[in-house]
């Protein structure tokens, strides 16, 4: 029995949130990704561009609200991100016509499209504070958990309770069919074989008639889809504060180069790596040896790895071993 | 002097504009923003350094800061007798095995042969290193940050004048970039930002979490000055007749006893402040000035020319025996340490030391637009840029309200939408940076003041 116990205390605290949070990155990372593996440019407004499309959502959502629309059970919120994303999707054709296409048509270096990044970053930033606010924001309406600790300790008589709250249910499934449809998307349709052709070798995709305008428009499309899904998932497990999308932006690029920038099965691994190292290593597992061990070889001291305080340094330690060890990635990203 | 009439133009134009302020505002502000400027200005002689002279990406700036800052907490806190005391001897025997673990690592490094068997060597020395170590601190850390945690609970400094850790501030985060350096700097241009960056984040998270070094979160207050105190100031002869003679023909206009000398005495309290702060414009203006000094001449030397040819081509450079490698590492340690002199020189003006207010939008992207503004590769623009963008981001404030309250000069003042507004002016510096870097970016890529080198 304490076998058992010990087994849901790790789903509980280790395995579930776990893998929530390696979703919202997953999705990020995928975004980073395809900015990387298409544009050619590391984003630095990643973060920012997440917390617009958020903003967009929760906007819907309290206009739903507002005029009496919900989804009962599930968040409203589901139902505002489609408006959201055609918002984000428009706001991103707009700065890629003012901003990034000067650069892109006079093929200047990465660097300088990346401290181009760096400028919509600022004005992403300031878009989204002066018309939301920097305060912290709950969104979430419906039910609010699918299994609760005290029910399911009822239900197996157990000791250790298991709650799964829906947004993680929400989370994990909304990625899993974005994924896939992604992927679908890229190794199956005709578009979507040509954008990775543009990736690997742009010279002989342009020979072979693929329009770059085209390329370049659907992967802002689909990256407006992955970040305000993405950003929105995230505000609804937790909530949509904008600095802290903003340095949410540094575990994504962890995630996406531990995959292998570039390479998008790579990314969505990578976000599920970082997030589940995150937690592995800063969990305080004495709980966990006090069922598996004998009461005689009990721990004394919380057993924990590392403090949570290092929660984001333990993701940027790894990003650092890996860029050192083996800088393609660990799913050796090269291209789409 | 033709030829550097864009330059003069420039500047006056700066200066200009902080003596408005002056005038206008107030001489406080004013001198407030011209210190800002000039560490400001430090910060962007070290990023133009490496992104300038040798186009070496660094978005790590605010890890530098940071350390520059804890260098000036370690050598001007008094220490704390207890603490050394209670859990002294547990730190330097941690410091001694992380010490030996290194040598350790080094040791296998040099005497095997690159295979697999070496890295699980070094993966156990490392894993052992980190468990004993951990075991021989804890309590000693414990103890530390038991004793009198309101005020102390940490082990302090060495309490020498503060004007040391500026040197030292330099050397602590030269070294922070030998290491980073050492390992980083084969990576891709973007990569190396985002390594760098990610590597600031894991400084500040330390310098956040260990208080028995830094007090992390608590903050440090009360630092020594190298300047006089404003109380002490008011209450010197020479001062107070000084501030009589400065303002006497404003004085002389009050008649009546008692309210002459409440009018001196209000002199008095602003002028002192005005005072202190002219102090440290000065000893920061030398910083500045020795700086400009010696990377001018490091520009024009032949090491610089050497820079800017392993910067436009680093294989024909290194064709020609540069040895690209050591220059880069050279020049990302020299970089990285006067950005540790700016972080030292900022906790000394401001007398205290906050590690949750470094926040790399303000430490590390700021600094960036600041040397992209201003011109990359040449010392007089980035120190421009230092001083235009720092005193844009403090009088966007103003400027922004100015600009609400003119497009909104039509609506109520309960209007919904103009409350908003105003609410939301101090965001409104985010957009004014970003809208400047990317028109900087697009219509003059090479900044204000753009880079031009002569061939002497």
């Amino acid at each position: 029995m304490d076998f058992v116990n010990a087994i849901i205390l790790l789903l509980n605290y280790i395995f579930v949130p776990a893998l929530a949070y390696g979703s919202q990155l997953a999705l990020g990372a995928i975004f980073v990704t395809l900015i990387y593996g298409i544009l050619r440019f590391a984003n630095f407004a990643t973060g920012d561009m997440m917390s617009f499309g958020t903003m967009f959502t929760i906007l819907f959502t309290w206009y739903f609200q507002s005029i009496g629309i919900s989804l009962g059970v599930l968040p409203t919120a589901l139902l505002a991100i489609p408006f959201a994303i055609i918002f984000m999707i428009g706001y991103m054709l707009l700065i890629d016509k003012f901003v990034f296409k000067y650069y892109r048509v006079n093929k200047s270096p990465p660097v300088q499209l990346a401290m181009v990044s760096i400028g919509v970053m600022f004005v992403t930033q300031a878009v989204v504070r002066i018309i939301i606010g920097p305060s912290d924001r709950r969104f979430f309406d419906g039910e609010k958990f699918l299994i609760k600790a005290g029910e399911f300790k009822e239900m197996t008589g157990l000791n250790e309770g298991l709650a799964i709250k829906s947004t993680q249910v929400i989370t994990i499934i909304v990625t899993l069919i974005l994924v896939s449809t992604l992927f679908w998307f890229l190794n199956k349709t005709k578009t979507g074989k040509s954008m990775r052709a543009y990736s690997d070798n742009e010279d002989l995709a342009l020979l072979s008639g693929i329009d770059p305008k085209k390329i370049v428009m659907i992967t802002w499309v689909i990256a407006g889809i992955l970040a305000t899904i993405g950003g929105a998932l995230y505000g609804l497990d937790k909530s949509f504060k904008p600095f802290t999308y903003f340095n949410n932006m540094l575990p994504i690029f962890a995630a996406a180069i531990v995959g292998g920038i570039g390479n998008p099965f790579g990314a969505f691994l990578g976000g599920y790596v970082i997030a589940f190292s995150e937690i592995l290593l800063t969990y305080a597992y004495r709980k966990f040896f006090m069922y598996v061990l004998p009461e005689s070889m009990e721990p004394g001291g919380l057993v924990q790895l590392l403090s949570t305080d290092y929660k984001f340094a333990v993701s940027f330690s790894i990003l650092v071993i890996v860029l050192l060890y083996r800088p393609s990635g660990i799913f050796k990203g090269k291209v789409l | 002097m033709r030829k550097n009439l864009n330059v003069i133009a420039a500047y006056s134009i700066m200066m200009g504009l902080i003596i408005l302020v002056g005038i206008f505002q107030s001489w406080n502000i004013a001198l407030s923003i011209f210190n800002l400027c000039l560490i400001s200005a430090v910060m962007t002689m070290g990023a133009n350094i490496q992104w300038g002279y040798a186009g070496l990406i660094n978005f790590g700036i605010m890890g530098y800061t940071a350390l520059g800052g804890l260098a000036a907490v370690l050598i001007s806190v008094n220490p704390v007798q207890e603490a050394w005391s209670a859990g002294g001897t547990n730190i330097l025997f941690s410091l001694f095995l992380i010490i030996g673990m290194i040598l350790a690592v080094r040791y296998v490094l040099k005497k095997y042969e690159k295979s697999k068997m070496r890295t699980y060597i070094i993966a156990t020395i490392i894993i052992l290193g980190i468990i004993i170590i951990r075991f021989v601190s804890e309590p000693g850390i414990e103890a530390i940050e038991e004793v009198d945690p309101a005020k102390t609970g940490f082990l302090g400094g060495l309490g020498l004048p503060i004007i040391f850790s500026w040197i030292v501030g330099a050397l602590f985060a030269g070294g922070l970039a030998f290491v980073i350096g050492k390992v980083a700097l084969g990576l891709r241009a973007d990569y190396l930002a985002i390594a760098t960056l990610l590597i600031s984040e894991i400084v500040i998270a330390i310098i956040k979490h260990e208080d028995w070094l830094t007090r992390g979160v608590k903050n440090v207050i009360g630092l020594k000055r190298p300047a006089p105190y404003e109380v002490n100031l008011q209450q010197t002869d020479w001062f107070i007749n000084l501030v009589e003679k400065f303002n006497s023909s404003k004085l002389d206009l009050i008649s009546d006893f008692a309210e002459r000398q409440a009018a001196l005495n209000q002199f008095v309290i602003e002028g002192s402040s005005v005072f202190v702060k002219l102090c440290y414009s000065g000893l920061f203006l030398i910083v500045v000035i020795i700086l400009l000094i010696l990377t001018q001449k490091a520009l024009y030397s032949p090491w610089g020319r050497m820079m800017r040819a392993i910067r436009d081509n680093e294989e024909a450079a290194n064709a020609m025996g540069k040895n690209v490698v050591k220059q880069h590492l050279l020049i990302f340690v020299l970089g990285s340490a006067i950005v540790g002199i700016a972080g030292a020189m900022l906790v000394t003006q401001d007398g205290l030391f906050t590690p949750g207010s470094y926040r790399p939008m303000r430490y590390t992207f700021l600094i960036w637009v600041m040397v992209i503004v201003g011109g990359s590769g040449n010392n007089f623009g980035a120190i421009l840029g230092g001083f235009a963008v720092w005193f844009l981001w403090i009088e966007a404030a103003p400027i922004g309200l100015y600009l609400v309250n003119l497009t909104t000069a039509g609506l109520d003042d309960t209007h919904a939408l103009k409350i908003h507004l105003i609410e939301s002016v101090p965001y409104f510096r985010f957009l004014m940076m970003g809208v400047g870097l990317l028109l900087i970016m697009r219509y003059r890529p090479k900044g204000i003041l753009p880079e031009k080198i002569e061939i002497k």
